[in-house]
């Protein structure tokens, strides 16, 4: 049961970084400022580096939105609000969810947050579990917290501020560069772009990575294989950072092409915008404890990149997709996380979590299978935008 | 006020400081990355520079030649940026540990965490 949590997390893990590479590399790879592949590998090393940078530790995570601890008892096992049995279900159900909603928006090149997958994954299997008060709702009224705190108003303001800093950004640029030669400012801004980029992967590495060495140790905790409330195990650690790496270094093609080509047609000047005001609306969150998700806060960027660019066109069908996929996000993972727990409730508690296993290792494969249908990669992800997700194939030819 | 009256106010106070930060830094810089550019294009004079929407800079390096001043300008502006991307990371990897960062001297002060 423990090992299949794990691998089941560390799969999370790995689904987070495939679905987030587009965040900080989109608008790099879109404008030509580094080869798609360079642009990956680049991401992955420093998303590596970022994981294990983090090592507060993230086990609060879960505990924003499910009630797992209480803060007043002694040692890690005791302080668990049920038993580990019943916590390792939820944390299994959850995590499933997750990956299933981030392998389907994933298919039809969607960002949506890795952070909102996890948690409504949580948040269904908790209410399945526990009921709606196993749910931290709104938190106790003494920081920001819950779910309504964590995650619902993040995720309303995040993007709306990244667009405005993205957005002013944008117009300042265009306005100081008037009357440099457009070769000259282009190679000056590709230096920006991969500069920025960087900073987004590595924040994306400390912050995301460590919600899954959260969720893992979690999960050791409640099966009495750790006993640590304010430590990770090394081999956690590592195989977190790996995860998330090597899903960046995969690449998610078809979220990447969306960001970079279907949102808006970026140039070199507009990336440095948008990847600069991620970075730095990221960062002051984190500074603040304002909680928020790298997809929304890079969308939002380069939406507003558009918007400050005089003449450029904001594809609004394409926007509006993807503020539709944010609202299914918590639902939906919600929906499937209770689903799970029911499946495994129903088997007992080692049968289930194999059934619930198989079950994502089935879906996981015949989504993939039907991606290899339609396969946007390396080589195709700047064709030109056709008003569908997926690069026309050829002339005339059904896309 | 109950927790959700709470929320919405903490959300409230979290939002504005971070849209300052986020306008400063993330508008705030590449602003002044722009100007760098456009410094070193007068710097270089000649072919760097276009059009006849020469004002600023832009104008008065506009000596075909180029002014070696205005590389100057473009290599401090492009250090002041560097350096605050740097303590981007610095403050990235200190609060990756737990330490929190103080950055009202110019070098930062990592102050270590509990």
């Amino acid at each position: 049961m423990l090992v299949l949590v794990v691998v089941t997390a560390l799969g999370f893990d790995f689904t987070n970084g495939f679905h987030d590479t587009g965040n900080a590399m989109a608008t790099s790879i879109a404008t030509g400022a580094l080869r798609p592949k360079i642009a990956v590998a680049l991401s992955a090393v420093l998303n590596l580096v970022g994981a294990f940078l983090s090592v507060a530790v993230a086990l609060t995570v879960t505990n924003a939105v499910v009630k797992t601890f209480n803060s007043d008892a002694t040692s890690a096992q005791h302080a668990l609000t049920m038993s580990g049995h019943a916590l390792m279900a939820i944390v299994l159900a959850g995590l499933i969810g997750g990956i299933a909603w981030n392998l389907i928006t994933w298919l039809v090149g969607l960002p949506s947050s890795s952070s909102h997958a996890l948690f409504g994954g949580l948040i269904g299997a908790a209410i399945a579990s526990n009921g709606w008060h196993g749910v931290n709702w709104v938190g106790d009224g003494t920081k920001l917290d819950g779910v309504v705190g964590k995650v619902l108003l993040p995720a309303v303001v995040s993007p709306i501020v990244a667009a405005l800093v993205a957005g002013i950004g944008t117009w300042l640029i265009y306005r100081i560069t008037v009357g440099v030669e457009e070769k000259f400012a282009i190679s000056g801004f590709r230096w920006g772009q991969i500069g920025t980029a960087s900073l987004v992967s590595l924040a994306h590495g400390t912050n995301d990575a460590q919600k899954t060495m959260g969720v893992i140790t979690l999960a050791l905790i409640a099966s009495g294989h750790w006993d640590h409330t304010d430590s990770i195990p090394f081999w956690v650690k590592l195989c977190c950072a790996l995860a998330i790496a090597m899903g960046t270094y995969l690449g998610g093609w078809r979220i990447i092409r969306t960001l970079g080509k279907g949102l808006v047609e970026i140039e070199s000047p507009q990336g440095v915008a948008a990847e600069a005001s991620s970075a730095a609306v990221i960062l002051a969150s984190t500074h603040l404890g304002f909680a928020l998700s790298t997809t929304h806060v890079a969308t939002g960027s380069i939406l507003g990149t558009g918007l400050g660019r005089p003449g450029a066109e904001v594809r609004w069908g394409i926007a509006g997709r993807m503020v539709v996929a944010w609202l299914l996000t918590l639902p939906s993972a919600a929906v499937v996380g209770a689903a799970m727990w029911g499946i495994g409730n129903l088997f007992g508690f080692t049968a289930g979590a194999i059934v619930e296993f198989v079950i994502v290792a089935i879906l996981a494969g015949y989504l993939f299978q039907r991606s290899q249908r339609e396969p946007v990669g390396a080589d195709n992800v700047n064709d030109d935008w056709h008003g569908e997700a997926r690069p026309v194939q050829q002339a005339g030819g059904v896309a | 006020m109950n927790a959700f009256g709470q929320d919405l106010h903490y959300a409230a106070d979290a939002v504005w400081k971070v849209a300052v930060a986020g306008v400063v830094l993330g508008a705030g810089l590449p602003a002044v990355y722009a100007v760098g550019i456009r410094a070193l294009a007068s710097g270089q004079g000649g072919s760097a520079q276009t059009g006849p929407a020469q004002t600023g800079p832009a104008q008065t390096g506009a000596t075909r030649g180029g002014n070696p001043l205005w590389t100057a300008v473009a290599v401090l502006l492009f250090a002041i940026v560097l350096y605050c991307v740097a303590m981007g990371i610095v403050f990235v990897v200190a609060t990756g540990k737990g330490d929190t960062v103080d950055f009202s001297q110019v070098w930062p002060q990592i102050n270590p965490g509990s």
